[in-house]
């Protein structure tokens, strides 16, 4: 079993952060696992993208052109990534600020209100945990225990008294996601 | 089984060179490599194996820091990027006359000048050819994983000593930047100051009343003189040909074409073999793991057995020139690659394949 994902957005949305997370619960899981960011011009500003492998095997090329999933969070990287996602694979996205939705009728996509959900939890910053909450439930490769075990592997020591409130998150995307009517 | 950690490469890197007992770590931060000396500096191996870790005012400065350590008897290393590996080079070449240990990372990006920040291998030429003046080498491994970004500094730590010479690794943004599964070695403690001595009988440790005075140059104006330290050096790397070049063989036992790659191009096209023996295409790939030497004796071997070679690189061909004079032009040999930090993805190197290879 191989998975290629890409997560695109806007930098601060929290995507890097979103596939280590995934990368580190792919290693939690006994799987190989590969997390490779867009580091050049578009982070300073603008969009960021990262590609995650999850696989029972070695994995082969750490970059692909066609993906299994796509997890979208702004208009340009709908633009850019709707065309790459392969024939019957899934595209999730959430539909804030969206103004052209994707049309593609030969995948599978779904739809999270993961920025209004946020905002009525009064926590922002767990936007991205909402998000990754829906690709588990829709894809649940990896489990719930084991995302939540790449969070504490992931954060530093610090930091893990808002794990409760990031496993939240995860539950709350659980719930919400939904198929694209 | 070692400790398992998900790092970037540059931060493998970074954590190997402590754990492999290397002396000094001087740099300069430029993308996409900065995550070396951001990750020394966080972890301060200096209060723990007494290892230095120092951010100079450049990179020439770095090297020159290098240079002075492994006089000494030390063993240094630096990183940087294309353009700052360029402004390297005239100490590694001082390093190499002088025969001096050195491991240098270059995590390459696009070129020639300051380029762009994407990955690219277009440092080819600069890394196996020389790349300073004067008739040298340096011995160069490619790693193509996370993992060898690690385990390749024990390699280099190695070949640095029993060559006396710098060892590069050569790597890119993707490796880099991209983090994956790190199986991390045991940490080896750093030489005392008389294991230092005892190893290094050459180096400037202070005059013993026993000896003669030790030199560290890379000067002789006697021309003969330099003739025959020349000579001596061109033996060593003619040993590195005979007895440490690396590779390996991906499914090439019934090839008929051939991929030839390094680094994580090579990455790339072990996803090509993949996709062509789905459509029944025997395809093969050699990966040189090192690129100084290179691994000609090998592919010449395999040139008997297929029909044609393909040098996959993100560059405009530079490593293609090197897989020509391996097979002496007996068989077809073709370059395919993007450049100027553009990635080319498997399916466009399947569509090389078929194109330059089968037509």
């Amino acid at each position: 079993m191989t998975e290629e994902i890409i997560i695109a957005g806007f930098g601060g949305q929290g995507v890097l952060s979103m596939g280590k997370i995934l990368a580190y619960s792919g290693i939690m899981q006994q799987m190989e696992v590969s997390w490779m960011p867009s580091y050049g011009p578009e982070m300073r500003g603008g969009t960021a993208n990262v590609t995650v492998i999850l696989s029972t095997e070695r994995i082969s090329s750490p970059i692909v052109n066609e993906y299994d999933t796509a997890i979208i969070l702004n208009q340009p990287s709908l633009d850019k990534f709707e065309n790459t996602v392969k024939p019957g694979g899934t595209l999730i996205y959430d539909p804030n600020g969206i103004t052209r939705h994707p049309t593609r009728t030969d995948i599978n996509i779904y739809s999270i209100e993961a920025t209004e959900e946020a905002a009525n939890m009064g926590n922002t910053k767990i936007f991205n945990m909402i998000v990754l909450g829906g690709y588990i439930k829709v894809k649940p490769i990896v489990s719930v225990e084991n995302v939540i075990k790449g969070l504490e592997k992931s954060l530093p020591k610090r930091h893990h008294h808002l794990i409760p409130e990031n496993k939240e998150g995860v539950l709350k995307g659980m719930q919400i996601i939904q198929v694209k009517k | 089984m070692g400790e398992l950690r998900l790092m970037k490469g540059n931060e493998a890197f970074a954590e190997a060179c402590i754990r492999a007992g290397v002396d000094a770590y001087f740099g300069y931060p430029i993308t996409p490599q900065s995550e070396v000396i951001e990750y020394l500096m966080a972890a301060k191996p200096y209060e723990t194996t007494g290892m230095v870790v120092l951010q100079a005012e450049s990179e020439v400065a770095s090297i020159n820091m290098c240079y002075g350590a492994a006089g000494a008897g030390f063993l240094p290393a630096t990183s940087s990027s294309s353009p700052g590996i360029s402004l390297k080079m005239e100490g590694i070449s001082y390093m190499a006359g002088a025969e001096l240990p050195l491991i240098v990372l270059n995590v390459a990006r696009g070129g020639p000048g300051l380029g762009d920040i994407q990955p690219a291998q277009s440092d080819y030429f600069q890394a196996t050819k020389g790349g300073g003046h004067g008739d040298y080498r340096m011995y160069v491994l490619a790693p193509s994983s996370v993992q060898e970004m690690c385990d390749f500094v024990l390699i280099a730590k190695e070949m640095a000593f029993k060559y006396r010479n710098p060892v590069m690794i050569l790597s890119d943004g993707v490796i880099g930047q991209m983090m994956e599964k790190v199986e991390l070695f045991d940490p080896i403690p750093r030489r005392t100051i008389e294991e230092v001595e005892k190893q290094c009988p050459w180096a400037t440790t202070g005059k013993k009343p026993h000896r003669q005075r030790n030199i560290i140059t890379s000067l002789d104006l006697d021309q003969y003189k330099q003739e025959r330290h020349v000579l001596k050096l061109m033996d060593k790397y003619k040993r590195m040909e005979e007895e440490d070049v690396r590779y390996e063989e991906i499914q090439t036992a019934d090839a008929e074409y051939l991929i030839v790659a390094y680094g994580s191009s090579a990455r790339i096209c072990q996803k090509t073999i993949d996709l062509a023996r789905a459509e029944g295409i025997k395809l093969g790939l050699l990966r040189a793991i090192t690129v100084f030497p290179f691994p000609s004796k090998r592919l010449n071997e395999l040139a008997n057995q297929v029909k044609g070679m393909l040098a996959v690189e993100m560059s405009a061909g530079q490593m293609v020139e090197d897989v020509k004079l391996s097979v002496n032009c007996r068989i077809p040999v073709y370059h395919f690659g993007r450049t100027g930090g553009v990635i080319h993805t498997p399916t466009e190197v399947l569509e090389a394949v078929k194109n330059l290879l089968i037509k």
